[in-house]
């Protein structure tokens, strides 16, 4: 029974280092300049690989060669104060040591301001679809308010028809167009009930909550068409609330800008 | 002082059946009626998720029979969104509080901590009593909200507002269900106090002659803490739930702000935070987790040292670790919120309060480990759950590494990486500790033993199953699948995942089915297990001393006197290789 409960457990250490290869499903690819998750996240798993194996490992290997062979005896141990002292320091070291090296990228994505010429996108999410929305060509986003939601006129976040500065801005449904290699901050509300932004290629997720206005920044480095999936339980649609980030060259959003202006 | 409390105590058997089985004041027989809620909720609990489970496998199937026992929530036998939510809502809801929060310690605790102690029962049997049935009458209500018209809730066992307090506008099942749900969870909060309350005066003021506190066995330690994180948590729990009540039927706006246009409709609140609830409910929540596992890191350290016939290694230690898991559960809630839109810097502290927590946990897996270093070590069936056990709190406990880095969780949060995490610790490590404890003290309270071999066939398959289960959603939350998604299928970037789902599908079926041999196991050895002796596992803790199963007073009149630690296995130059906790033989 030990061997078997050891042999099950060396199965598992070879099952997890196979399913963790990668090969069998892994992060979507980096598009953005936040390289520093996947590096942070290789060198956790590392760590935690290490930690996995040896704990599964001793556990097999002890309960086979201590198992009850008759003729042997347990040995009244109580403790050991140093061993005590040691894996504890080192536990600490460990863990700590893992937690404040990730700091940095937390520091990096919420105590720093995207730049100053960052392109300005805001986010309205409901139930269940993302509104997004441009200032347009005089950089200002116009006044909204909840009376003027019509979502049957496409007026889903309330933009009020007497403010000019909301006359050019420029509104879509489930689609963002963002340029390339350019800072992005986004910023995050919502209609009805708490949502989530999440954009897997970019590595970044944040709660749209209700009442609060929230700000977080990208710069996406590679052209392509990447999913939106809602990240926090919204209601029955919220498994099929589908953004798309389409991050497209500066010529192509340029040009885009122009169709959304005259679209209107 | 304890002999003034023991004559207080003295109460006679009660006669008659309501008396001995319904409304009783016996620790022994409230453990029992806790232990079958428990598994009446599981029961259900397994049974949604097989439901849930079905639909995420084969998203487009429809099966006829399923659309005549569920015509509203699976129309035409093809499950609604909506249906799938609810289903995933009352199985969190039944397993985290009706199973996890009541068969450890109320099933567990109630019968052994007090035998454990030389106690006659608990301090206060009348409040042991109601805070059964409290816990009763809040089972049934939820089980109201399961069937209530309109649908079951549909917010998850977490229940964010302003989601879950705008009433049906923002969703089925968000009328009546959702109020029902509350109204159960706010009863079981008062149940859960009553029965703390006991549990905490009961160790500290009824121990016999000789039982100091580091001579008590860790399960005591473990159920002692654990009640203390119930009193200080659940409060909390009950004052949001009674503010979402009032939001939801009260007019209030605790949890919601102004201007919410919902369904296209404006609503008239005003002034609330969402964010609010998020930290009542995790205030509460994060000890809530350690409520259901530390009982079973207790039962887990008891079994290893009973079936290595070895002491515990670094008693202290691990009473320091149970201590400091328990205070540290305090400071870590905000590990949930890290993506919430709270302070981004209160998360790094939390980050890093979360991540200590790591230690004590590390610690009490090393002492595990060396428990059974240069052991003696007997395969019986308890034995074998608290082997799986120590398996699955490491590979439960280190992904939570991930997870409590602030920037790596940007990615994982709401993934089902978090799902693997929670499931692997709660959903089977705290589970294997209710098996073990099952086991071990099945042939005690019923005086007969259970099938040593069905049980093995039990763990093996169970062990097995739930790895199969669980293990998978590491990867499918690296691959980005959010929680709580009825159908992956509207997204190419998760193409990948439906061999997952079904992979994990079937397994979920036959680890199900598995568990019908150890119910059968359970109900057929009640009446037709071999007969038990007093210690049938020749251990060295109170309840062994006394007959099985105990008479109702426990000790027959005679309150023992403890000459010794709790765990003296192997010592040299005894008789026997253990020497019980009331026996003053000198080595």
């Amino acid at each position: 029974m030990g061997l078997a409960i050891a042999l099950v457990l060396l199965l598992l250490c070879v099952a997890s280092v196979f399913l963790f290869s990668g090969h069998y499903g892994w992060f979507p690819p980096l598009v953005s300049t936040f390289t520093d998750y996947d590096k942070q996240f290789t060198l956790t798993l590392i760590v935690v690989a290490v930690v996995f194996i040896l704990a599964q490992l001793a556990l097999g290997l002890f309960v086979w060669r201590y198992r009850d062979r008759g003729n042997n005896q347990a040995k009244h141990i109580e403790g050991n104060n140093t061993f005590e002292w040691v894996w504890t320091s080192l536990t600490f070291v460990i863990f700590i040591g893992l937690g404040i090296l990730g700091q940095r990228m937390w520091a990096d994505l919420h105590f720093t301001e995207p730049p100053a010429d960052a392109m300005v996108v805001e986010v309205t999410a409901q139930q269940f679809q993302w509104n997004f929305r441009y200032s347009g060509p005089d950089g200002q986003f116009g006044h909204t308010d909840p009376k003027y939601v019509d979502e049957s006129a496409l007026n889903f976040i309330g933009l009020d028809p007497h403010d000019p500065a909301g006359k050019d801005d420029i509104m879509t449904m489930n689609r963002m167009v963002v340029p390339v290699n350019q800072p992005v901050k986004v910023i995050l509300h919502s209609k009805d009930v708490t949502h989530s932004f999440f954009v897997p290629w970019f590595r970044i997720k944040q709660d749209a909550v209700p009442g609060m206005t929230i700000t977080i920044h990208f710069t996406a480095t590679k052209t392509g068409e990447y999913e939106i999936p809602c990240a926090e339980l919204c209601g029955l649609g919220h498994y099929k609330m589908r953004g798309v980030l389409d991050v497209v060259t500066p010529q192509e959003f340029q040009d885009w800008l122009k169709k959304q202006a005259t679209g209107q | 002082m304890s002999e003034a409390i023991h004559e207080a105590h003295v109460h006679h058997p009660p006669k008659g059946f309501i008396r001995k089985y319904i409304f009783s004041l016996d620790h022994k027989v409230i453990g029992i009626q806790y232990y079958f809620l428990a598994l009446f909720s599981v029961l259900v609990g397994i049974t949604l998720s097989l439901l849930f489970r079905m639909h995420l496998a084969w998203p487009n199937a429809s099966w006829d029979f399923m659309g005549k026992l569920f015509p509203t929530g699976m129309p035409g036998g093809l499950m609604t969104p909506e249906f799938y939510l609810s289903m995933v809502t009352m199985h969190g809801t039944l397993m985290v509080f009706f199973v996890l929060t009541t068969a450890p310690q109320g099933g567990f605790g109630n019968y052994i901590l007090p035998i454990q102690i030389g106690a006659e029962d608990m301090a206060f049997p009348v409040l042991n009593m109601l805070s059964f049935w409290v816990t009763f009458v809040a089972l049934v209500v939820m089980m109201m909200s399961l069937f209530a018209v309109g649908g079951a809730p549909l917010s998850g066992w977490t229940a964010y507002p302003p989601l879950s307090a705008l009433g049906s506008i923002s969703g089925p099942g968000e009328g009546l269900g959702q109020t029902l749900w509350v109204i159960s969870l706010a009863i079981f909060c008062v149940g859960s106090m009553l029965g703390a309350l006991n549990f905490i005066t009961t160790t500290l003021n009824l121990r016999a002659k000789g039982m100091t506190l580091m001579r008590m066995p860790l399960t005591v330690w473990a159920w002692f803490t654990t009640s203390i994180l119930g009193l200080l948590a659940f409060p909390v729990l009950l004052a949001g739930g009674i503010l979402l009540l009032l939001d939801r039927v009260g007019g209030t706006s605790f949890f919601i702000p102004a201007g919410l246009v919902v369904n296209e409709q404006l609503v008239h609140h005003n002034g609330g935070s969402p964010l609010l609830w998020q930290h009542l409910f995790w205030f509460f929540g994060h000890p809530e987790v350690y409520i259901a596992i530390l009982p079973g890191m207790g039962v887990t350290s008891q079994l290893l040292a009973t079936f290595a016939r070895k002491p515990v290694f670094g008693y202290k230690a691990m009473v320091s670790a149970i201590l400091g898991i328990g205070f540290l559960g305090f400071f870590v809630w905000g590990h949930h919120m890290f993506v919430s839109g709270m302070s981004p810097f209160s998360a790094v502290a939390f980050s890093l309060l979360t991540l200590s927590i790591g230690v004590p946990s590390a610690i009490k897996t090393f002492n595990w480990l060396g428990t059974l270093w240069k052991g003696k070590i007997q395969f019986k069936t308890p034995m074998l759950f608290a082997i799986g056990f120590v398996s699955l709190f490491v590979t439960g406990g280190v992904s939570g590494i991930f997870l409590g880095q602030t920037g790596l969780d940007l990615y994982l949060h709401d993934t089902y990486f978090v799902l693997a995490h929670f499931h692997l610790i709660m959903g089977v490590a705290a589970i294997f500790g209710i098996f073990g404890a099952t086991y071990y003290w099945f042939p005690k309270m019923f005086g007969r033993m259970m099938s040593e071999t069905w049980g093995k066939v039990h763990f093996w398959l169970t062990f097995v199953g739930v790895y199969c289960i669980f293990f998978p959603m590491h990867i499918m939350g690296i691959a980005g699948h959010p929680r709580r998604y009825s159908d992956p299928s509207n997204f190419k970037y998760l193409a990948g995942m439906s061999t997952y789902h079904q992979f994990i599908t079937i397994a979920t079926f036959i680890t199900a089915a598995a568990q019908f041999i150890f119910l059968i196991n359970l109900f057929w050895s009640l009446w037709k297990g071999k007969k038990a002796e007093d210690n049938p596992w020749h251990a060295t803790t109170l309840e062994w001393t006394i007959p099985s199963p105990p008479p109702h007073d426990n000790f027959g009149g005679k309150v023992p006197v403890v000459y010794r630690g709790a765990y003296e296995y192997s010592v040299p130059g005894a008789k026997q290789d253990f020497i019980m906790q009331n026996s003053p033989e000198e080595v």
